[in-house]
């Protein structure tokens, strides 16, 4: 009987994962199979067409997603690395850095909507008015909400590789008279920095497929705008609107949209898995 | 002994170098700034949410949250119609709970027995194959699963599950068959179920990892089988950190909106059945924030936003209590 309960519970495991992992398998043969018979160069280098017609592509989309990225990218890294230097460096043990680790957990868990509400109220709101550009749905407004929402997972990703810096070396630089600034910046990050670009790389990855935060902070936009200023397009809300409009032709675009993000994203985490398996310190050993 | 005449390159190299305190302090400030961001990110988004759903509290008070305005001729309760200016939580927190609460019940026994399999079972070649293509899910974005749900997962519960479930189980009253468009709040529970599979899966794995081995063997050596040392050496110690990785998965999905926004029905009713449509607190948030034309309607949607954030915040906080206090040490990241 006991014999019996330990084969059905393996069978029951096994299972388990074979269920789990047919629906990744099921998603990604469909997206490739609708995904890959209208990827075409048009994809790359059009934006949409009036509904109805034939053809078009997202062009515009890729280009705006690339403006909004990189905008989050300059706003998340720098603070959160920052943050991140300050945990590992200058607070470890303290109190004050338990309580910024776990508030910065719990942010990386606060849904990205509610982080495009707290945009819109501060950025894009006809109300607003403490800075002369605000007041309208921006490309600017959906880059700081992407920013927002890296902050937290750089800063915990950066902590983490910078523990793994041996202390020998800093002990080192420091003994050689280093400034203490000079030692965190030059030494201890960029010893740990195949790890912080690869936790940047995470960020960057999670960003970049999310819709919520886009919907009313930049709008979406059907022509080519590369202005921080106005609306512009994204490719997740560029996904999201064509899957649910009734055209055909802009499901299609929508399935070829989908599978170029799902590329993207299973090359960052293929990346970043390679990159950590290989050992993150290949400066320090 | 007095100096010597000449000064070495190194001397004169130490010597020359000027007292770095002020950099130094100037760069811990800077440092201090960033890491105060995170603080400060909590609180802005706090204060703005706050501010902006101070007119529907004003017009609504607590009443938002468990009450709604009856229609005076039909007697029918008036949850969400923003013409009127009649506002109510009600059908999207019980569509949140209903979608979240069906979610949990599909994913944790899968997840468990996927952890389990990983950790105690796979054959350590397939291990690390298997736990990427786990996290290769996690990482595929809400909207992907939202497309792959409207286009695969609907018309299959519209042609199979659904007509199955109200046939078998409908004497329940749970299941009624008046729903032929396949969305509701089954679909959205499938679909959130394997949204938050990887997250639960992994995080079980970690818990079940950090079970010293010590206990595992002294189970075996009493004569265990595989699944009695799992059951009584590793499961019963990580009990409470498998807890905390189910609430974090919650946590999760009480925020998810584009996956669900897309499946659900977007009707703001409460219906008994669960193939019924419904609504999700972020979902009404994504499909009516950007249109609403009265500032009460704004209001009531940053109203629903204050308590999703709230929620979230206050499940995950207690969720890495949980998995902090099994694994011991800084949290695990969680995608």
């Amino acid at each position: 009987m006991r014999g019996f309960t330990d084969y059905a519970v393996t069978f029951l495991a096994v299972s388990a994962t074979v269920v789990v992992i047919a629906p990744l398998m099921a998603i990604f043969a469909y997206l490739v199979y609708k995904g890959a018979s209208s990827l075409n160069l048009d994809f790359f280098t059009q934006i949409p067409k009036a509904p109805g017609e034939v053809g078009g592509g997202m062009a515009n989309a890729i280009v705006g997603s690339a403006v909004l990225l990189a905008l989050a990218s300059v706003i998340g890294v720098p603070i959160g690395i920052g943050g991140g230097i300050f945990l590992a460096e200058f607070g470890r043990g303290t109190r004050l850095a338990n309580a910024i680790r776990f508030t910065a957990d719990v942010l990386n868990g606060v849904p990205s909507i509610v982080m495009g509400v707290a945009t819109y109220a501060l950025i894009v709101s006809p109300h607003v008015s403490w800075l002369p550009f605000l007041g309208h749905f921006s490309a600017f407004a959906g880059g700081v909400a992407l920013g927002i929402m890296m902050i937290p997972t750089i800063t915990r990703t950066t902590e983490e590789m910078l523990l793994m810096v041996p202390h020998a070396v800093r002990e080192a630089a420091l003994g050689l008279g280093v400034p203490n600034w000079r030692s965190v910046l030059s030494i201890t990050v960029k010893t740990a920095s195949p790890g912080i670009i690869t936790g940047c790389m995470l960020a960057f990855s999670r960003v970049a497929g999310e819709t919520a935060p886009l919907i009313f902070t930049v709008l979406g936009n059907s022509f080519w705008s590369t202005s921080l200023n106005r609306p512009i397009a994204a490719l997740p809300l560029q996904i999201y609107v064509f899957a649910l409009s009734p055209y055909d032709d802009w499901h299609r675009l929508a399935w070829a949209g989908s599978l170029v993000l799902i590329v993207l994203i299973v090359l960052a985490v293929s990346l970043v898995r390679f990159v950590t398996s290989r050992g993150v310190l290949k400066g320090a050993s | 002994m007095g100096r010597p005449t000449h000064d070495s390159e190194v001397r004169k190299f130490l010597l020359s170098r000027g007292n770095s305190a002020g950099a130094d302090r100037g760069f811990h400030g800077l440092m201090v700034l960033c890491a105060l961001s995170i603080f400060a990110i909590v609180v802005l988004i706090a204060t703005e949410l706050i501010l902006r759903s101070n007119l529907a509290w004003k017009a609504f008070g607590f009443r938002f949250f468990f009450q709604a305005d009856t229609d005076s001729f039909s007697h029918l309760p008036l949850f969400w119609d923003p013409v009127n200016g009649h506002f109510s939580a009600l059908p999207f927190i019980y569509g949140t709970l209903v979608s979240s609460l069906l979610a949990l019940l599909m994913a944790v026994p899968l997840a468990v027995g996927v952890a389990i399999f990983l950790t105690e079972m796979c054959p350590r070649a397939l291990r690390g194959f298997l736990a990427f293509l786990t996290e290769l899910l996690a990482a595929i974005p809400s909207i992907i699963y939202g497309v792959w749900a409207l286009a695969v997962l609907v018309p299959m519960m519209r042609e199979y599950a659904n007509p199955l479930l109200s046939k078998y189980l409908g004497w329940s009253g749970f299941f009624a068959d008046d729903n032929p468009t396949g969305l509701g709040f089954t679909s959205a529970g499938v679909i959130l179920a394997i949204m938050i599979l990887p997250i639960i899966s992994s995080l079980t794995r970690e818990v079940m990892s950090a079970v010293p081995h010590s206990q595992r063997e002294a189970v075996l050596a009493l004569g265990a089988t595989r699944w009695e040392m799992i059951r009584m050496g590793v499961l019963r110690n990580a009990r409470i950190g498998i807890v905390g990785a189910i609430i974090l998965g919650l946590g999760r999905e009480l925020g998810e909106t584009m996956a669900v926004t897309m499946v659900i029905g977007n009707t703001p009713e409460i219906h008994r059945s669960l193939l019924a449509n419904g609504s999700s607190m972020a979902a009404v948030i994504a499909n009516e924030y950007a249109e609403a034309v009265t500032d009460l309607h704004r209001s009531a949607l940053t109203e629903i936003g204050l308590a999703l954030f709230i929620v979230t915040i206050v499940v995950n906080a207690a969720a890495r209590l949980l998995v902090w206090a099994v694994t011991r040490g800084t949290p695990a990241r969680v995608n």
